[in-house]
This record gives C-alpha cells, sequence and structure tokens, in this order.
C-alpha cells in the first residue's frame, strides 16, 4: 500500500478536529473533535510502524505500542475532561465554552468586576458565584 | 564518487519501486482503504458540523468505527480491537452521558458553532493544504509492505509491549489510577456543593474564603 494514503487521511482528520475545536461551543463536541485529532496522531502511528517494521527491520514496535499508550491516555483525558465540563454546568448552568469568560481580558471590560456597574449587591452577588464557581 | 554511487544506488530503488507498483494502479487493499477512509472522512466532517449534538456523537461511531477497520486493513488486528472497545465501546457511550446530564437539546441547536467558524474554517483548510502537500512530497515514493505475517497481531504487539515497554506501561497504570481518582474528586467536591446549598449563606461563605 502507498503510504500516503494512511498519512493524508490521518492528515485531514487532524485538520477537520482541528476545525472543531476551533469553531464548537459546546464543550463536548470540543471534546469530540479532540478524540478525533488524537485518532489521527494513532494512525499516523500505526501506518508508520507497520511500514518501519518490514522497511527498517524495526523489532521495537514503537508505533504500536505509542499508538496504545495514546488510547489509554485519551480515555483519562476523555473521563477528566467530562468531569471538568459536568462540575463547570453544575455551578454555572451552561456547557457553553464563550460564556466561561471570567479570565479574559478584551474590550468587554476585564472580568464579570469590570463591567458590572458599582453598586454593593451587585458586587457582592458576584463575588458569591465567583467563590461558587472556585469552591 | 561514493555520493554517485549512493546517488545511482538511490536511483536504481526508487525506479525499481516504481517499476513494482504501479503509481497509478491500485490495488485492492488501496481502494479499500480509500473507500473506508472517504466514509472516516465525511463521518468526521458530519460530527464538527451538524448542529444535533447526539447526531455529532452517532457520526462519531461512524468515524472511529472507520479507523479501526482502517488498523485491520494495515494489518494491525489488536489495536483495530482495542478502538473498537475502548474509543467506540466506552469513549462514546462517556460522552452520550456527558450530553445526557448537561441536558444538551434533542434537535437542531442553533448555537453549536460559534462566531468565528469561517476563521476556524480558513485555518484548518490552510493547515489542511500545508500538511498534504507536505506529506505527499515526502513519501511519494513509499510504499507498506502488506504481505506475510500480519505487523500487529496480538502476538507481536503483546512480545513487544512487556520486552520493551514495560516500564511506560506499569506509568501508564498510574496515570489510570490518578485520572479515576481524579474524576471521583471533582465529582464529590460537586457533590459537597450542592448539599451545602440548602443551607445558609454563612457557610457558603466560610466555604469561599477557604
Amino acid at each position: 500500500m502507498h503510504l500516503a494514503y494512511p498519512a493524508v487521511l490521518s492528515a485531514l482528520l487532524f485538520c477537520t478536529g482541528l476545525y472543531g475545536v476551533l469553531a464548537r461551543r459546546n464543550a463536548i463536541l470540543v471534546l469530540m473533535s479532540v478524540e478525533l485529532m488524537l485518532n489521527a496522531v494513532n494512525l499516523n502511528l500505526v501506518a508508520f510502524d507497520v511500514w518501519l517494521s518490514r522497511a527498517a527491520e524495526e523489532t521495537l514496535h514503537s508505533g504500536q505500542a505509542l499508538a496504545l499508550f495514546t488510547i489509554a491516555i485519551a480515555a483519562a483525558e476523555i473521563g477528566i475532561g467530562l468531569a471538568i465540563v459536568l462540575a463547570v454546568y453544575r455551578n454555572r448552568g451552561t456547557s457553553d465554552i464563550d460564556k466561561l469568560r471570567d479570565t479574559a481580558e478584551g474590550p468587554g471590560g476585564d472580568g464579570p468586576d469590570g463591567d458590572v456597574p458599582g453598586g454593593d449587591a451587585s458586587a457582592t452577588r458576584t463575588a458569591a458565584e465567583k467563590a461558587e464557581a472556585t469552591a | 564518487m561514493t555520493l554517485a554511487a549512493v546517488a545511482t544506488a538511490a536511483h536504481a530503488t526508487t525506479t525499481t519501486a516504481a517499476g513494482t507498483h504501479g503509481f497509478l494502479s491500485p490495488t485492492g487493499v488501496e481502494i479499500a482503504f480509500l473507500l473506508v477512509g472517504l466514509v472516516t472522512l465525511g463521518a468526521a466532517v458530519i460530527t464538527v458540523t451538524t448542529r444535533q449534538l447526539v447526531h455529532a456523537a452517532l457520526w462519531l461511531v461512524v468515524a472511529l468505527g472507520g479507523l479501526a477497520v482502517e488498523y485491520l486493513l494495515l494489518t494491525a488486528e489488536f489495536i483495530a480491537w482495542v478502538q473498537v472497545l475502548i474509543y467506540v465501546g466506552s469513549v462514546v457511550v462517556l460522552l452520550l452521558f456527558g450530553l445526557m446530564l448537561t441536558r444538551a437539546p434533542i434537535g437542531r441547536s442553533p448555537d453549536a458553532d460559534s462566531g468565528n467558524r469561517w476563521v476556524a474554517l480558513a485555518v484548518s483548510v490552510a493547515a489542511a493544504a500545508a500538511l498534504v502537500w507536505v506529506v505527499v512530497d515526502a513519501f511519494r515514493t513509499t510504499w507498506i509492505d502488506l504481505d506475510g505475517a500480519p505487523a500487529g497481531s496480538t502476538e507481536v504487539t503483546g512480545a513487544s509491549l512487556f520486552q520493551h515497554w514495560v516500564l511506560p506501561f506499569e506509568a501508564l497504570s498510574v496515570l489510570l489510577l490518578a485520572a479515576l481518582v481524579g474524576a471521583i474528586v471533582l465529582s464529590r467536591k460537586a457533590k459537597a456543593d450542592a448539599a451545602a446549598t440548602p443551607t445558609t449563606g454563612t457557610r457558603r461563605d466560610t466555604e469561599g474564603a477557604r
């Protein structure tokens, strides 16, 4: 088999995942796109391992071992990522990553303290929200 | 002199490679790989573009299953079945549970894509063009030899894993344990917070101070 087939397929899959990570708004969809990118890397690892095990008589099978490690790390990553997303959803009521702008700097004012106009009640409410979010 | 010899040798191998493998006469394995690859890529594109969140997870199953078939075509059997077991079996189920627990809307959600999708499309198309050009240019005359014993049977993979990769394998088990404990800790903290919600605000203030 021509080596360009799996290499091109994995490059295209990686760029599809890249588009998903950049364009999606829901955190779980972003996690799905990250899975696509990891799978593209796995395909590359397996294809190059199969090529090198014949062409260079490489007996270490490092590509397949690394692919297995990547699969295990991706499983751990998806578990932790979903736990974080669920914790954020419980605290904020949303899994929309565009709305999580507490540490953002930009034209919209620096954080929720900047764009909320004065007043003790709103300030304490924001402080309570922040404490709840960080707790 | 030696340079010339190396150059002629490389030229000879190139010509013989191009002679034994016709560039425009794909074998059956290549055609199967191409067709399954098209299905996989289409499923991946639908996964990142559909507006129905549950459909995205279900198309992800198609993409990951197609990748498992690609591993089988590359004679990496063990990786293929691990892919089916872990990705299709557990990761997608976890994602579906996550969608369910965050009360994702069934049906179309108009705000699935953020406002910078055109910038994202430009970035990904540019990255794809650059990567495909470089990869095709680099491996134009390289062929994978798929004949003979499979390169990734369970015996071969297990032998290499437990002969050369034992230490990373054990470290990986520690990583999985850490991920397990981390997930439990993240969930438990939220549960303690939910238990503290019906009480008065002073408790929450002390928690915030802490």
